[in-house]
């Protein structure tokens, strides 16, 4: 298995929140604290306004993992990115290290102290015991250990929003481009027309 | 007198320094671990005890698990329903 990705498709996303609005109700997010958010650029411009879904996209080198100091963080064999936390300090380097603001704090404190991380699991929860009762207060849902996808990209009514295996992911999106004939620009032309595996090298390249 | 001092002063000395060792800051990778955290494995779960019925698998077969998450990945596929 390749690595669990998520991909959204912006020719697709219509702003509806439903993944945000998924992912609040699967996991039990608390107040203040959004695991995925919809993004939007030209918002009311007719015919430029584009939205696209964001949370934490499991970076294959993920910046958090390298700068957290008590080293928190944990990669699975599917790739996913999660972290412990009986070991988070609340520190915030992770929130300045990621490049898609997915790391959130809850306010713990009426002084606006910082409590211990929250980001998306890709619906894998943690360290906990899978299915606990445990597990679901820190991380939330553990939908990989039911044989599920994320509820986000599962409930997405356009299905803009895709997760799950990237190899999978890239295939069903390639084929939706190569359908419209349009699209391709927003995740490059490698992912949407072409396998890197069957793309034969140009004329005397060199190796 | 004296030495019997020295033997305690040596006594005292080591079991207050006791406390000033640093701690082993290597990650020790154990198997079963993910980068040195305990976490279970997803296929490692038994499907039929799911209390929200999901995909089938056999319990601790990761090629059956990941066959079973990827059909349910290939249902986000609409022209596959559609055609």
């Amino acid at each position: 298995m390749a690595r669990m990705k998520f991909l959204c498709d912006a020719e697709r996303c219509i702003e509806c929140n439903g993944c945000v609005t998924a992912c609040k109700n699967e996991n039990e997010v608390p107040w203040g604290v959004n695991r995925r958010r919809v993004v939007t650029i030209n918002d009311g411009i007719v015919g430029a306004e584009k939205s696209i879904s964001v949370a934490c996209m499991h970076c294959s080198d993920a910046p958090c993992m390298a700068v957290c100091p008590v080293d928190c963080f944990y990669r699975t064999d599917e790739g996913v990115v999660l972290h412990d936390k009986d070991l988070c300090i609340g520190c915030g380097y992770c929130f300045y290290a990621c490049p898609f603001g997915a790391p959130q704090f809850p306010q713990a404190g009426a002084f606006g102290l910082r409590g211990k991380m929250d980001k998306c699991t890709f619906c894998a929860g943690g360290p906990e015991k899978d299915l606990s009762k445990e597990e679901f207060a820190k991380y939330g849902s553990n939908r990989l250990a039911q044989g599920k996808l994320p509820a986000c990209a599962e409930m997405c009514s356009t299905k803009a929003l895709l997760g799950g295996d990237g190899d999978v992911i890239a295939d069903i999106y390639r084929q939706r481009v190569l359908k419209r004939g349009k699209g391709s620009e927003v995740w490059g032309w490698g992912t949407a027309y072409g396998k890197p595996e069957q793309r034969p090298a140009p004329a005397g390249a060199k190796s | 007198m004296r030495p019997v001092l020295l033997v305690v002063a040596a006594l005292v000395a080591g079991v207050g320094l006791s406390a000033c060792g640093e701690r082993e800051q290597v990650i020790v990778y154990k198997q079963g671990k993910y980068q040195g955290k305990p976490d279970t494995k997803p296929w490692e779960n038994d499907s039929a005890a799911n209390p929200y019925p999901g995909s089938k698998w056999n319990k601790g077969d990761q090629t059956s698990w990941e066959a079973a998450v990827r059909t349910r990945n290939l249902s986000q596929n609409e022209y596959t329903r559609a055609e």
